[in-house]
């Protein structure tokens, strides 16, 4: 498989500015140029970084913090997905700011180096393992040698490395076979056959990134700046993979989890995936509605005529993962297993064009 | 209807919302000692008005400090001078870290809490954050002194796995939170050893009590009343 490599090998050009505040020499010192990798976390660059800018830093103690045209960057978010969010239109290379003083302790969570850094990634591995496995036991078990070599695979990026521990905690990943059973589309029976590994797989952790824009635009560079986090949701939600005669496809995935943006479709097509298989055995006496969210989410949206007015003026203008605008119609397992960050998460970036 | 043999000791978002108004009815009628929970709205997404279940439970301004010397009762009826003293001295920028440590000693501890539903794990999970009696945030270490003996060793052990600083799922903020992975495991026990063999409602109805019950000794909250009741 070629594609996690890439993703692995994916990396951000950045140009580092030293925040004015905390020049005390002149000149100011020239901005630091660095390789980021896309699956990695700003704060892991402090050791790349400081050396540019320790000998005019003010006295006091290091707390390093990054941000973008004055928005504070969250270092739990990967590099690659806070570039693929806040720069709609690729800037390279991207500019933004490095200070080594005044954390804003008040909107940002505190770091305290790469201890906190490995341990969100930790933290968030154990919750897509409780997606995938029904429990993160697996994880919480993990030697402490594992442990550590996992986290070095990560900060250095070693897929092998990563490959082979990451084996060792037997995260079900999305039948492979699949996508090639969609594309066989002769042998759709054949799907019918394996129902017990769909009761086992099929749950993809997913991290969704919507960025709201009030005006309309063609190109991307039109798209205003991200001067506030207030203009960007996260959903975390998990997406059930259904085998169904038909693929089940990125569109789909998207459908389960921004189903007010596709309303006018859903109404039409009933026969979707993503019904929750949990509450639909226990619901079972309910009407299960095809389009139903995983958790329950937009159930009533269509008995709301306030919600659809809101929906049909909004649009989704811009879909990326790793940095690639997949298109709509690859088989959502191919785009779960591929494109995923190391984290076991499917980190999604959204831009919806909202009515003002 | 479904059989908690088999259940596992989750709760689906609609679930939560209706545990959540049940426990929040059995802790007014009951937990007179402590102010109501509210249920506040998820803030709407620009591109839809959340569907009107969607929400989560706030508690504000609970008394952490614990009292451990007999000047704590003259402490507790004091809130008010305390905290009128504090606003007349008001220049906070005045503070030191020396005056900080130095009014510790007599400064009371509050906490507000949130129950908030995990679409992950499937279960309440409770997020807080602790302030003195002027607002200035509290740090872990410094919460860490307020809790009991217990919660405090387990934090020393488990200092990335027990509690953490995370962003707010709604409020996007950082906020202390209490990790919720073993917590549907927990539950489920708590249930089923119960030999009633309890129809999904009474569970609905008592699970979020029967929680709030368990993650509340962290603080060393005890409630007043018995679960089975």
């Amino acid at each position: 498989m070629e594609a996690p490599k890439y993703v692995w090998e994916g990396a951000i050009p950045l140009q580092i500015h030293l925040h004015e505040s905390q020049v005390t020499t002149l000149p100011p010192p020239p901005p630091a140029l660095i390789l980021a990798p896309r699956i990695g976390y700003l704060p892991l660059l402090a050791p790349l970084i400081k050396p540019y800018f320790s000998s005019t830093l003010p006295p006091g103690v290091d707390t390093i913090w990054f941000d973008y045209n004055g928005l504070p960057l969250r270092w739990y978010i990967p590099t690659g997905v806070l570039f693929d969010l806040l720069c709609p239109e690729p800037e390279r290379p991207w500019n933004i700011t490095v200070h080594f003083r005044g954390y804003p302790g008040n909107v940002l969570i505190p770091c305290e180096g790469e201890d906190s850094v490995k341990w969100s990634f930790i933290n968030s591995l154990k919750e897509a393992a409780y997606i995938m496995n029904g429990n993160c036991k697996n994880v919480m078990n993990m030697s402490q040698s594992d442990q550590l070599e996992l986290w070095h695979s990560v900060m250095n990026g070693n897929l092998e490395a990563y490959q082979r521990v990451s084996s060792k905690l037997k995260l079900a990943t999305v039948d492979d076979e699949y996508a090639s059973l969609c594309l066989q589309k002769s042998q759709q029976s054949v799907i019918e056959t394996d129902l017990p590994a769909q009761a086992k797989t099929g749950r993809v952790p997913v991290r969704l990134y919507v960025l709201s824009v009030s005006k309309d635009f063609d190109d991307l560079d039109e798209i205003p700046r991200v001067d506030s986090w207030e203009k960007i949701s996260y959903i975390n939600r998990p997406v059930e993979i259904r085998k169904e005669d038909k693929c089940f496809t990125l569109h789909d995935a998207l459908k389960i989890l921004l189903p007010e943006l596709f309303l006018d479709e859903s109404l039409m097509n009933v026969k979707l995936g993503g019904v929750d298989l949990e509450d639909a055995v226990r619901n079972s006496n309910e009407d299960v509605t095809s389009d139903k969210v995983v958790e329950d989410q937009g159930q009533n949206v269509c008995k709301q005529p306030e919600a659809c007015r809101i929906s049909s003026s909004a649009k989704i203008k811009l879909i990326r993962i790793q940095g690639i605008e997949p298109k709509l119609e690859i088989p959502f397992s191919w785009v779960a297993n591929n494109l995923l960050n190391p984290d076991y998460f499917l980190h999604v970036c959204v831009c919806v064009k909202v009515a003002q | 209807m479904m059989d908690v043999l088999h259940w596992d000791g989750t709760l689906s978002a609609k679930d939560f919302r209706i545990g959540a108004f049940a426990f929040a009815q059995k802790w007014e009628s009951r937990n007179l000692a402590f102010p109501p929970w509210s249920w506040l709205p998820c803030p709407k997404h620009p591109w839809l008005a959340p569907p009107k279940e969607e929400g989560y439970l706030s508690l504000e301004k609970i008394c952490i400090s614990r009292p451990n010397e007999e000047e704590d009762i003259d402490q507790i009826s004091q809130i008010d001078t305390g905290e009128e003293e504090t606003c007349c001295s008001g220049n906070e920028d005045v503070l030191d870290d020396a005056t900080l440590v130095q009014s510790n000693h007599h400064e009371l501890h509050y906490c507000d809490f949130q129950i908030v539903y995990s679409s992950t794990f499937r279960v309440p999970v409770l997020y807080f954050r602790a302030y003195c009696s002027d607002g200035r945030p509290l740090p872990l270490d410094e919460i860490e002194k307020e809790l009991p003996a217990c919660s405090s060793k387990e934090l020393s052990k488990k200092k990335w796995t027990f509690i953490t600083q995370e962003e707010h799922p709604y409020l996007k903020r950082p906020w202390y939170k209490l990790h919720p992975c073993g917590t549907a495991e927990w539950m489920k026990l708590l249930f089923l050893s119960d030999n009633a063999n309890p129809k999904f409602e009474v569970v609905l109805e008592l699970y979020l009590l029967s929680w709030f019950s368990v993650v509340g000794q962290v603080f060393g909250l005890r409630l007043s009343f018995k679960i089975s009741d």
